[in-house]
């Protein structure tokens, strides 16, 4: 046997594909979209070596409706988009989440609305963390912040999938989908997964079927009480972030993803000057990792959302700690990154506020 | 009295429609007269002959027949609205074994969902289309459908279809058999006795067709909604042989299943020393190991490097140069490329960060450590973040020497003109590589350190150009020539 333990250079792109591949991913459909496009071209190199499925569709509505055949057929699938492309999934989206079929989504955001730019906005939060498509429904969103966790955490979303028959969204920006890190690989999975008792397959007898459908409103009541039951039991086991210096932190940023990285060098240079900073880096937006945050309170006297959307991050942070405390926004938009100066200055500014307040 | 015959429901039916909600567990749904009802039979009929009933999965579309799944003894799955073909592809490219029926009316395939049916066809899935064509919009009431005649009165053409409005009755039969792919394509009409023994005969070919994995196969099957064109039973089947079957003349269009070959497609690999061998370059062998620390103190804290110059000059394979180093010495390494619009107007620039704990920000905007510049712009640009005690290696082929503070580490090297001299400017980065290791020595390496950091820099070189084994030599050159002519200024 070879060694494989050495750490190889990959973009976040690429290190999301080798994670799905080792967790057994079988196919990829998917439509090219900047800056998500190199998970299409990693996919589209080793899907086939490994006899598995890599096949262009000719949308982003197709791609998602493959991916539900896939899905149904008890297969792990996955696709990739960026901002528009994922808007255009969402009524796919909201047909898995309603028929209970696991998939792994990676959304690369840029910037919007509209045509935007190609730029690292995370101006896709709402329409991926709050559901996005209609329907009373949420799916699982993890936001890796480094290459290492692109793989991590893509690997690990195909059993979160399953295990609660939802889409999984792996959200990240622009940034970490074209940095390149060191990472480690994680070992490939020791078998292939089981098919599901669930799916179509002739190995579950014939007796299964697949539908979101239901025109009795009690009937379809019972369904949603159902998807939010599930939802609760994410809620209760899933919530999980990153606290960095946290232990007595009475400045917390909140931030993920690229974001995350820059609060954390900024709690970091705060640090060096004996200011209380910490963060928490939420690394599943869906569940909120409320508990991390309610857990802060007791030494917290300012919250910041550090986000590169206009403030979406935000609400989320708010209703965590029910506004006990201010929450501020540090943010950029359209393509920018917000510097650690621009987080240090503008922390800085609030909180000589907050303390003439205080007198 | 008469004895009553009655015939057996076919054995692709359930006994019972128990998946049918409210009392009815006999009857479909379908209004009297509607085509639905013998198509299903028909269909029925084949699964069970066939002998295919536990690898057949019925696609519901949205429409009157969404409940098929109703009836049909084998998988049944509902999807969105025109996406049936997406999704088959879906099931079949997943697992080959599933024999798919992609179950469609006139708005599902011909209007919302054309696109997806289209291209399915266009790459020869292996499906089993069966299209139902009746002119309207049954479910949501009446509506114009694209196969409506002109002249004919919908709720949303009261005025009767206008070809000055809405354009013609579209021809899906013709159209998709004019592609390469599809291997069976007829239109049939659930009409007369005859009609409807012609159109069985279709739709069991078709699916015969999708059992032998022969591709694409399309029946379109002229149907009835008696209802919505507010038509009696003969009135109906007079409407499709006659107006409807002016516009859409029943016949087989194309039929080549005999000489095609069936469709291959693999099983997945998942023993995981070949998704290994797929996954893992042999590279990764190079470098110290995991538990290696290098004794130079320069390597403690979090070093940020910032590569700036042309597009072309090979800046980012410069910046992925020295991540790889960082790698191979075991430290955390990040490279993140500007990306964007100034990439296409002629500057490049990356930014590399090499720590031994966590990376932060992976962005160089500030405090810079190291700073390599290739062009005027660049240096104007960047100088400024280079921090206190950093380093500046400059290109001074094309670069005036810069004004800097005393507190800056100033190494020139001509780097384009020693690439050029070697045969390509692109190994200009390899040049300035070579000067980077003298740098190293002088200023930052160690004891154990300076003895194999050389090696180093030659691995990291391999390691990049790996894919590209026939340029490695000359880059090595070009680095052992930057590492004698880079000076100290």
């Amino acid at each position: 046997m070879m060694e494989y333990t050495r750490k190889i250079l990959l973009k976040g792109n690429e290190a999301a594909v080798y994670g799905a591949l080792l967790a057994g991913c079988d196919c990829y459909f998917g439509y090219p979209i900047t800056p998500a496009s190199e998970i299409a071209h990693t996919a589209a190199k080793f899907f086939p070596k490994l006899g598995r499925v890599f096949l262009q569709a000719e949308s982003e509505i197709a791609a998602i409706n493959m991916v539900m055949g896939a899905s149904a057929a008890g297969r792990r699938v996955m696709t990739a988009s960026s901002g528009l492309g994922i808007s255009l999934k969402q009524e796919g989206v909201s047909y898995l989440a309603g028929s209970e079929l696991p998939a792994v989504i990676i959304d690369i955001t840029r910037g919007g609305p509209g045509l935007g730019n190609i730029g690292p906005e995370q101006s896709d939060y709402n329409q991926v963390v709050k559901g996005g498509g209609h329907g009373s429904y949420r799916c699982i969103v993890l936001a890796p912040s480094s290459v290492q966790e692109m793989c991590d955490l893509t690997a690990e979303s195909f059993d979160l999938a399953e295990k609660y028959r939802t889409p999984v969204y792996v959200m990240a920006d622009g940034v970490i989908g074209q940095m390149m890190e060191s990472l480690k690989l994680p070992e490939p999975a020791q078998k292939k997964y089981d098919v599901p008792d669930w799916a179509l397959d002739s190995v579950n007898g014939r007796n299964n079927m697949i539908t979101s459908i239901f025109l009795e409103h009690d009937e379809l009541e019972a369904v949603n009480i159902k998807l939010q039951k599930k939802y609760a039991e994410i809620r209760a086991t899933e919530q999980r972030a990153e606290e960095y210096c946290m232990e007595d932190a009475e400045i917390v940023f909140v931030g993920y993803g690229i974001a995350g990285r820059i609060a954390r060098s900024a709690v970091d240079r705060l640090r060096e000057e004996g200011v209380k900073a910490g963060l928490i880096r939420p690394i599943t937006l869906f569940p909120f990792p409320v508990e991390s945050i309610m857990k802060s309170l007791d030494n917290a006297k300012i919250y910041f959302s550090v986000e590169m959307s206009c403030g979406q991050l935000i609400d989320d942070v708010k209703l965590a700690i029910e506004c006990a405390r201010p929450v501020k926004l540090i943010n950029r938009m359209g393509g920018n990154i917000p510097t650690v100066d621009e987080i240090i200055d503008k922390c800085r500014k609030e909180v000589a506020e907050l303390d003439k307040k205080a007198e | 009295m008469a004895e009553i015959v009655k015939h057996a429901r076919p054995k692709g039916f359930f006994e019972n429609f128990d998946r049918r909600p409210g009392a009815i567990h006999k009857n479909m749904h379908y209004c009297p007269g509607c085509g639905h009802g013998i198509l299903h039979k028909i269909m029925a009929e084949a699964i069970a002959d066939f002998g295919i009933q536990d690898d057949t999965v019925i696609i519901s579309p949205v429409g009157c027949s969404v409940f098929a799944y109703y009836y049909f003894d084998c998988f049944g799955i509902s999807v969105p609205h025109g996406r049936a073909p997406s999704v088959g592809t879906g099931l079949n490219r997943a697992n080959p074994k599933n024999i798919v029926i992609s179950y469609q009316g006139d708005g599902d395939l011909g209007a919302i969902g054309f696109n997806n049916f289209i291209q399915a066809a266009n790459r020869g899935e292996n499906l089993c289309v069966l299209f139902v064509n009746n002119a309207i919009y049954g479910m949501t009431g009446g509506q114009m459908a694209p196969t409506t005649l002109p002249g004919q009165k919908t709720v949303t053409s009261p005025g009767g279809r206008s070809v000055m409005n809405d354009g013609y009755p579209m021809k899906v039969a013709e159209m998709v058999s004019t592609l390469d792919a599809p291997v069976y394509v007829e239109r049939a009409a659930l009409s007369t006795t005859r009609n409807i023994m012609k159109a069985r005969k279709a739709v069991r070919k078709a699916i015969k067709n999708t059992v032998d994995k022969k591709g694409f196969s399309m029946v379109e099957v002229l149907a009835g909604c008696p209802i919505n064109l507010k038509l009696n039973g003969k009135e109906m089947n007079e409407f499709i042989d006659t107006q409807m079957a002016r516009f859409f003349p029943l016949g087989c269009l194309k039929d080549e299943a005999d000489q095609r070959d069936p469709v291959k497609r693999t099983e997945g690999e998942h023993d995981p020393e070949r998704v290994r061998e797929a996954l893992y370059p042999v590279k990764v062998q190079k470098g110290v190991d995991d538990d290696f620390r290098n004794p130079s103190k320069i390597f403690e804290k979090e070093r940020k490097i910032k590569v700036a110059g042309f597009g072309g000059q090979g800046v980012l394979s410069l910046g992925n140069m020295i991540a790889t180093m960082g790698k191979l010495r075991n430290f955390n390494a990040s490279w993140l490329p500007s990306y964007g619009p100034e990439m296409r107007g002629g500057t490049a620039n990356c930014s590399v960060i090499l720590s031994r704990k966590t990376v932060g920000s992976p962005i160089v905007d500030k405090d810079c450590n190291l700073l390599i510049v290739l062009n005027q712009p660049s240096m104007d640009a960047f100088l400024p973040i280079l921090k206190k005690n950093g380093v500046l290696i400059y290109d001074s082929s094309t670069i005036d020497p810069p004004k800097v503070s005393k507190d800056k580490i100033v190494y020139a090297v001509k780097a384009s003109d020693i690439a050029k001299r070697l045969g390509d400017l692109r190994y200009a980065n390899s040049v300035i590589l070579g000067a980077l290791s003298v740098v190293m020595e002088d200023c930052f390496l160690e004891g154990e350190d300076k003895k194999d950091f050389d090696r180093t820099f030659e691995e990291a070189i391999m390691d990049c150009f790996s894919n590209k084994e026939s340029v490695i030599q000359l880059n090595i050159e070009s680095f052992y020539a930057g590492k004698q002519a880079v000076q100290r200024i």
